[in-house]
């Protein structure tokens, strides 16, 4: 599944980052790296961008951005 | 010379605090040398300091030291005109040391542009900001275990509290004058390690006359940067060579060269981290933060807190606290009018210059320095409000309304300030992270109904619609934000066609601001706007001035219909004549609200022979005006160029009169065409024959 389907407090692990240029740079570059955990807290009231928890700090991103993240769901959560 | 120090750190880590604790108000600034990045300067005083950060250095420690704030950035990647920027000056302005701030609470993010740094090879100090918010939650950090491993100095700092900021600035002096470069290079291990050895050893000669140290020209071509690359000037076997470790490396670790680097950076810091701190659960600081944001972005009352929040903003600086900030000043201002009107009087000075002085210059000037409490305190607000941490939360909240036009949620309160006044509007454009969202604001600002303009359709509305004043005026505000929004949508599709720079923002977590910060962000703001107040501004009042004073004969003038400014309106008034107002009055009342949008309405009542007595401007409106030329008129008002301060401020921002220019005239170019469409559209609506 990818990161925007996720729904808020589900935690899972970064598998795949797909996306091209200074986008799939910048995620990247904020730590959305292969095997990182991370759990999406909040969903803005309009509905997007939402909030994701990950490496110790809050970060939001955009859905149709978070769609090029492949991620892997953590049981249990 | 002092040594030349350059402050580098992520945004949201407390650079700018500690920027202002170095070196208090001693602050210039400027534009990074072709870019309109903004460049602050300042210097780190040794005066008191020699005594507290001791003696015995090197002599170019006894001169001080230049600090250069770079901008806020979270990695040196060629994508964006701040990472470029900073990557520029590291390299070619030979820093004698940097200072890397890291938000502690936030380490293993911020040490990800640190390891970047070190591979420039500069002497370097890691400040490890906001230890004290660490203790309190009851974490750790093993602040020499870090520097160890790093091989660069560490100093547990609180920006905010001035704590250990001396031992900082004492251990950038040490550095510096020992050149003491950081002490390892390689963080990596296998074939992420082998790639950047071989590649460094193909690129070695190549990289000489950048000023790039191969070790980071390396890596960052492994990591496909392409002008990084092209700078280098390679010839094909060298690319041929590179090319074959890129292939072998991806091979290797089974991902491609971005994400292999980028992920080797963040493997080494995770073991760092899990060496160096010793984390107790989530921070209390994180835990305030959620409870915040449980009401500040709150699903429901998130969008009735905010305007909550602006409605108070506005009703502050525009309701009785500001208008007696106001108040006050105008009557300073007034007051020091009187005096040199009395002065001038009395010396006897020629009726001409008499004239200049108080008609052009006091005036002029006068009537624009009545912005600046507005500007003080607006800025004053928008500090708080960003340097808290609830700005990134608007732009959260507001982002999906503001993305079909192609901007992100970050501009939208500066389009909402927009409404009380353009100048600090334009001003607070300054917080947006790329250049192509802050350009596109700029130009969109002023389509957002400023206050001044309030009182020019307060007088029209009481002359043509008094019974239906307040939808007229909605009207108008709504037809200013869907003409931004037309203009926007058209922009989106042709200068800034192409990828928007991506929204992926960090929600810092919320903070006191500090008020020194606070307060040296109005001055610095006040300074600036000062700064054009008398040169640009100065120079509009007095031709305003020599316009209104002179007939084409150069003869002062009794009449002000005689004079050059109603010569030229009547020039200019054929081209108001489609729009159902080519009466020249009328354009010369047009042409003096450029330098304050409400003169407007005090040109018209004197040339319409009403005098200073609005009143009496009412009936004779009826003249020259029916119900449909007026709306016609208002519409063009709400939408042609804005008045001098704020084309000040455009220009500043945009860093080219040229394009200042060209912005205004298409600006007055929409108003026309809209006023156009109104005014026929009315007509056939109406049936009336024009």
């Amino acid at each position: 599944m990818t990161l925007d389907q996720m729904t808020v407090g589900q935690t899972a692990v970064i598998t795949v980052v797909g996306g091209q240029g200074a986008l799939r740079r910048h995620l990247l570059d904020m730590g959305l790296t292969p095997r990182t955990t991370v759990s999406v807290t909040k969903i803005a009231p309009l509905g997007d961008p939402i909030e994701l928890h990950l490496r110790g700090y809050q970060l939001s991103i955009r859905k149709e951005d978070a769609s090029s993240i492949q991620v892997e769901l953590k049981e249990g959560k | 010379m002092g040594y030349l120090f350059a402050l580098a750190g992520n945004q949201n880590c407390g650079k700018t605090t500690l920027f202002n604790q170095l070196t208090g108000s001693n602050q210039h600034v400027g534009n990074f040398p072709g870019v309109t990045v903004e460049k602050k300067e300042g210097t780190i005083q040794l005066d008191g300091p020699r005594r507290r950060w001791g003696r015995g250095e090197e002599d170019k420690s006894q001169d001080g030291a230049t600090l250069v704030d770079l901008p806020g950035i979270y990695s040196l990647s060629p994508y964006t005109a701040e990472e470029v920027v900073t990557r520029d000056f590291l390299v070619k302005q030979h820093p004698d040391a940097i200072i890397n701030i890291i938000d502690a609470t936030n380490i293993e993010r911020n040490l990800y542009l640190t390891l970047q740094l070190i591979e420039l090879g500069i002497p370097m100090v890691l400040a490890l900001n906001m230890m004290d918010e660490v203790r309190a939650s009851g974490s750790s950090i093993d602040v020499a275990a870090l520097s160890k491993e790093l091989g660069i100095p560490a100093v547990p700092i609180s920006a905010s509290k001035g704590e250990g900021v001396a031992d900082l600035a004492r251990e950038a002096m040490r550095v510096a004058s020992t050149r003491q470069k950081p002490s390892r290079l390689d963080f990596c291990t296998g074939p992420v390690h082998r790639a950047i050895h071989a590649t460094a050893h193909v690129i070695e000669n190549h990289t000489s006359g950048t000023g790039f140290p191969a070790r980071f020209a390396a890596s960052k071509i492994l990591e496909g940067d392409e002008p990084l690359e092209r700078s280098l000037g390679l010839d094909q076997a060298d690319l041929d060579i590179i090319g074959h470790v890129v292939e072998e490396m991806e091979r290797e670790t089974g991902t491609d060269r971005e994400a292999a680097l980028a992920d080797m950076r963040y493997s080494y810091i995770e073991g760092l981290c899990s060496k160096v701190v010793t984390k107790r659960g989530v921070s209390r600081d994180r835990q305030r933060s959620e409870r915040i944001d449980g009401i500040l972005t709150h699903r429901i009352f998130a969008i009735p807190v905010f305007l909550l929040i602006m409605f108070a903003i506005f009703g502050l600086t525009f309701g009785w606290p500001g208008s007696w900030f106001s108040d006050l000043f105008s009557a300073g201002v007034d007051w020091v009018t009187a005096q040199v009107d009395a002065w001038l009087t009395q010396a006897q000075v020629s009726g001409w210059m008499h004239s200049l002085v108080i008609d052009g210059v006091f005036a002029g000037v006068g009537s624009v320095l009545s912005f600046l409490p507005v500007i003080m305190l607006l800025f004053f607000f928008l500090s708080l409000l960003e340097d808290s941490g609830y700005m990134a939360r608007v732009a959260f909240v507001m982002d999906k309304l503001l993305r079909r036009i192609g901007l992100s949620g970050r501009s939208f309160v500066p389009m909402l300030m927009g409404f009380g006044c353009s100048v600090p509007a334009i001003m607070a454009t300054r917080t947006l992270a790329s250049r192509r969202d802050r350009v596109m604001t700029i130009l969109l600002v002023p389509f957002m109904s400023c206050s001044a303009k309030l009182p020019i359709y307060a007088v029209f509305c009481a002359a043509f619609f008094p019974d239906h004043a307040a939808v007229v005026m909605i009207c108008l505000y709504v037809l200013g934000m869907v003409t931004g929004v037309l203009a926007a949508l058209v922009l989106k599709n042709s200068l800034f066609r192409g990828n928007p720079v991506p929204f992926v923002m960090e929600l810092p977590n919320y903070r006191m601001p500090s008020l020194k910060s606070v307060l040296l962000l109005m001055w610095e703001k006040a300074k600036d706007f000062l700064q054009r107040a008398f040169t640009i501004i100065f120079l509009a009042s007095l031709v305003v001035w020599f316009l209104q004073s002179f007939d084409p004969r150069f003869n002062l003038v009794s009449d002000s219909s005689t004079s050059l400014l109603a010569a030229l309106g009547g020039l200019v008034a054929p081209i108001f004549a489609p729009l159902g107002f080519g009466d020249w009055r009328l354009s010369t009342a047009l042409i003096t609200g450029l330098t304050a949008k409400e003169t407007v309405v005090s040109t018209l009542a004197v040339l319409m022979g009403a005098g200073t007595d609005q009143n009496a401007l009412l009936p004779l409106l009826h003249t020259v005006f029916t119900p449909l030329t007026a709306v016609s008129f208002l519409t063009f008002t709400l939408l042609y160029m804005p008045c001098v301060a704020s084309f000040a401020a455009i220009r500043r921002e945009l860093g080219s009169t040229g394009k200042a220019v060209t912005a205004m005239a298409c600006q007055t170019g929409v108003a026309w065409v809209v006023a156009f469409v109104v005014y026929h559209l009315g007509a056939m609506i109406l049936g009336v024959a024009l």
